[in-house]
């Protein structure tokens, strides 16, 4: 049986999976509740500055009849006063000794402001602190959150006036809406981050009602941008968290991540791991489904584990990161077809297409007595039986180019692999090549002439 | 025995079969649609309905464009959800067969249809005015679908219809379990709609009327289907229920509906089985008299499966050989066991009787389905025949000229079936609307 236990900066756990800073997290009686299903650990919702909030403040999105695959919301930082949020933390803390509790907290760009706050989530024997610089909507206008996520120096600078006069571990939550996340990930371990956590939601737009023409959620007859969340945005969360894993210096720093950003099953959180995150944040899961979740998450997770032999969280942890490269360092002479397992397709001829229409026409179709056939029927045919004579989709592999759209449009699992097959050529990575020849970067007849060299053949 | 007619089971033993999908089971079901590159559905289905597009626009909301995909290829798509085998047609050519369940192409195709119809929503308009006058007999489906192709190409189009009620067979001959006869009378509106007269209570029935009707019109088009359930030539006979007739009165007439207590339906056919399911649900005990087995049934396995479901009882290799009453009130039905022999001309064993094994089925109503007489008005036209049927072409001219036919009447080849019968209506309607515009060239020319 896997030991999912984590010590995350210090901050201890019986597993990664912790509740992210957020609606599920705004009341002692629901921590509690969530404790009792299993959850490792809960990142108090965001206290800090008086706030109101308003109604309506979630948009969701539904594709192809499946209900949230996203949400966004406008909903600000705690609107419970300070002391009763700071009273229950305490209470859970004291009922909860083996979980982890963090504060997440934010306030105006300001040291004393940072001072006060830091004493009394001191107080309470929370087990860390997180620093929200990651609000996208709300809080910025006020200077807070994003305001100071989208800064590195204010980042920096407000983390300094935290960790300078706190014992306790300090996370800092970082904000996707910025074009280099590494920038501020810099900027806090500059400030003595002690870990990192990311990431917060990215501004959107949900939808427009066509309905009522209106914005979605629509607020008195207007709306406004909101924080993005939920399982469509998980490939955004798991690109930033190898770039950040990527990156010498925050590798160097050895500062833990708190991974989140569309965790909804073991599966989602497996992910995260192996890209280097120890501990996990789940919100709009739990907000779809309810606590009850996380017992698949750690079972599944568990499973997974003593099925791969990873016996610790840090055997799992960071597992995939050497395959994170750059363009420039793949190899140029690797070569994939695309190749379609008769037996298991069942002709529905969306590769072909997809194929056809929109990638490089190396797939045909053809009749049971192996003639090429364009589409079509005859009209005085009918019965189920036409589908008996259904031509059958087979891939041209000296035209495919290995793009992989059919693999990823085709209905049936395992149906279309992939296949490596030899190039006949060296390997050679972009990088070397244009070390070695540097004008195939800048013409195109150097190009041409190093492709004819090689003999590579693009029809 | 007394005369009694049981009363239904309950309040919902006549609803439709099938429930209409609720918004959320349509888009999810949709969605589970591959939407297949030249799919096999759209092959499979004889007026080759664009069922990916349509069911795409299911998906995305679009229910007026799904309806129209629908009926641009079958103007009696709301009758044909319901009442195509598509067990036999497009769903059995899903290709989701092989994985799991194939889509449930007929259901979500009433969806669309139902949310135009039960709007009174018009999606077509008749097309500019040809000047040209056709006539189509009958109001069946093949006579309305032609009738609606050829107005949407803008001829002027009188339909006629021996009955009351326009529909045919869907309104006539279809149980309320699988069709309401408002379904098929809103069909009719759709085509009177489109500027088609429609005249009820108008028969066909000499070579004079046609004649007529040819004088006044440029072309004629036949679908009067098929004649009534024909005679056994048993004793006892004229106490008979014609099985068509008693499908008829439980749908226009059911306050006369006559149903046993113990039933006997003669024949295995789709139609035997509508009788028999009707009468078991006013809570009959039925059985299914059949002179061959189970593997020679015309009737679709699914439907073979629901009779076998509602608790309709089967009797095989069963001949009835005379109708036993006393008085005018039958009280059974006298049957000899049949052996199965060589094949005969239909390529079936042919079935006969065991010498001996005579015996009686106690029962008070017999009704018998075993099939429909050949339309006797092909002899009456002078038209030629195939098989008894009226014979026609690939453009389905009939041997007369201007005159064409389509439907059962001409089914001499292949399966007679509500969705065929719509086809010949769209292949009529394009030849007579080829032959019009030829002529109109020529006249100009």
């Amino acid at each position: 049986m896997a030991d999912l236990s984590i010590n995350f900066a210090g901050i201890r756990a019986p597993n990664p999976f912790w509740l992210a800073s957020a609606p599920p997290t705004n009341s002692g009686a629901q921590i509690h509740r969530a404790f009792e299903h299993g959850w490792g650990g809960a990142v108090w919702k965001t206290i800090g500055a008086p706030v109101l909030n308003i109604s309506n403040r979630y948009g969701g999105l539904s594709i192809a009849g499946q209900r949230l695959l996203a949400i966004n919301n406008v909903e600000l930082i705690s609107d419970r006063p300070l002391d009763v949020n700071l009273r229950e933390i305490a209470e859970v803390k004291r009922m909860w000794p083996d979980r982890a509790v963090i504060v997440s907290a934010m306030v105006d760009a300001d040291p004393q402001a940072w001072k006060d706050i830091v004493a009394m989530i001191e107080d309470t024997g929370a087990d860390g602190i997180e620093l929200n610089y990651g609000c996208p909507q709300g809080m910025s206008e006020r200077g807070m959150g994003a305001a100071v996520g989208q800064v590195p120096e204010m980042c920096q600078l407000n983390t300094h006036w935290v960790t300078s006069i706190t014992r306790l571990p300090v996370i800092v939550k970082l904000t996707p809406n910025i074009t280099h996340i590494v920038d501020p990930a810099h900027a806090a371990l500059a400030g003595g981050a002690n870990a990192l956590s990311l990431i917060n939601t990215i501004n959107s737009v949900m939808k427009i009602d066509l309905d009522t023409l209106r914005i979605t959620p629509n607020i008195g007859g207007r709306g406004t941008h909101g924080g993005y969340a939920g399982p469509a945005v998980k490939p955004i969360a798991l690109n930033m968290l190898a770039e950040l894993m990527s990156d010498a210096q925050v590798r160097a720093s050895g500062v833990p991540i708190s991974g989140m950003g569309g965790i909804v099953t073991w599966r989602d959180a497996a992910e995260f791991l192996l890209l280097g995150a120890t501990s996990l944040q789940v919100c709009t899961a739990a907000m779809h489904y309810g606590y009850r979740i996380v017992e698949d998450m750690i079972d599944g997770l568990s499973n997974w584990m003593d099925e791969k032999g990873f016996a610790t969280i840090y055997d799992v942890a960071g597992k995939a990161l050497p395959q994170t490269s750059t363009f420039g360092e793949l190899d140029l002479a690797y070569q994939a077809v695309a190749r379609i397992d008769p037996d298991k397709c069942i002709n529905c001829n969306l590769c072909y297409v997809a194929c056809n229409d929109t990638a490089h026409q190396c797939i045909d179709l053809v009749a049971g007595d192996g003639v090429r056939v364009e589409p079509g029927y005859d009209i005085r045919a009918n019965g189920k039986h036409v589908a008996d004579t259904r031509p059958q989709p087979v891939v041209r592999e000296s035209d495919c180019v290995g793009c992989a759209l059919c693999a990823n449009v085709c209905p049936v699992d395992g149906c279309i692999e992939m296949v490596s097959v030899p190039s006949g050529r060296e390997s050679i990575t972009w990088d070397q090549l244009t070390a070695q020849r540097p004008e195939i970067a800048t013409s195109w007849d150097a190009m041409m002439a190093y492709r004819k060299e090689v003999g590579i053949d693009i029809h | 025995m007394p005369d009694v007619t049981a009363p239904p089971l309950d309040a919902n033993a006549f609803a439709e079969t099938y429930t209409p999908l609720s918004a959320h089971e349509a888009t999810v079901e949709a969605n589970r649609c591959l939407y297949c590159f030249d799919a096999p559905c759209l092959q499979a289905c004889p007026t080759h309905i664009d069922i990916p597009t349509f069911i795409r626009k299911i998906g995305t909301g679009n229910l007026r464009g799904s309806a129209r995909t629908i009926l641009e290829a079958n103007f009696l798509g709301g009758t044909c959800a319901r009442v195509c085998p598509v067990q036999e047609l497009c769903e059995g050519a899903c290709v989701l067969n092989s994985e799991e369940k194939p889509i449930a192409i007929g259901r979500l195709q009433r969806y669309a249809v139902d949310h135009v119809q039960e709007r009174g929503v018009q999606l077509f308009q008749p097309g500019p005015a040809t000047g040209h006058r056709v006539a189509v007999v009958g109001s069946g489906p093949a006579g309305l679908s032609a009738a609606a192709e050829l107005a949407k190409l803008g001829h002027a189009v009188t339909l006629l219809e021996k009955r009351e009620l326009g529909g045919g067979l869907s309104t006539y001959g279809i149980i309320v379990l699988r069709e309401p006869v408002e379904v098929s009378l809103r069909e009719v509106e759709a085509v009177r709609a489109l500027g088609v007269d429609v005249q009820t209570d108008r028969d066909l029935r000499t070579r004079a009327d046609l004649d007529a009707l040819l004088a006044e019109h440029d072309a004629v088009f036949l679908a009067v289907g098929l004649g009534a359930v024909p005679a056994m030539g048993m004793p006892g006979e004229e106490q008979v229920v014609d099985g068509l007739q008693f499908i008829e009165d439980s749908k226009v007439n059911p306050q006369a509906l006559h149903v046993g207590q113990r039933v006997a339906v003669i024949g295995a056919g789709n139609t035997a089985i509508d009788a028999a399911t009707i009468a078991r649900r006013h809570g009959a005990d039925v059985t299914m008299v059949y002179r061959r087995t189970e593997s020679e049934m015309t009737a679709y396995r699914h439907e073979y499966e629901f009779a076998l479901h509602e608790g309709i009882a089967y009797q095989f290799l069963t001949q009835p050989v005379r109708v036993v009453t006393e008085g005018k009130q039958v009280t059974g039905l006298e049957c000899v066991k049949m052996i199965l022999g060589t094949p005969d001309a239909s390529g079936r064993p042919s079935p006969r009787p065991l010498p001996g094994s005579e015996f009686v089925i106690p029962c008070d109503q017999v009704i018998k389905a075993i099939g429909q007489e050949k339309p006797a008005l092909a002899v009456e036209l002078g038209l030629s025949l195939d098989k008894g049927y009226i014979a026609v072409n690939d453009a389905m001219q009939t041997s007369a000229p201007r005159v064409y036919a389509g439907g059962d009447c001409v089914r001499a080849r292949g399966t007679a079936s509500t969705v065929m019968a719509v086809q010949d209506g769209k292949y009529a309607a394009a030849a007579i609307h080829q032959h019009l515009s030829a002529s109109k060239e020529a006249a100009h020319g």
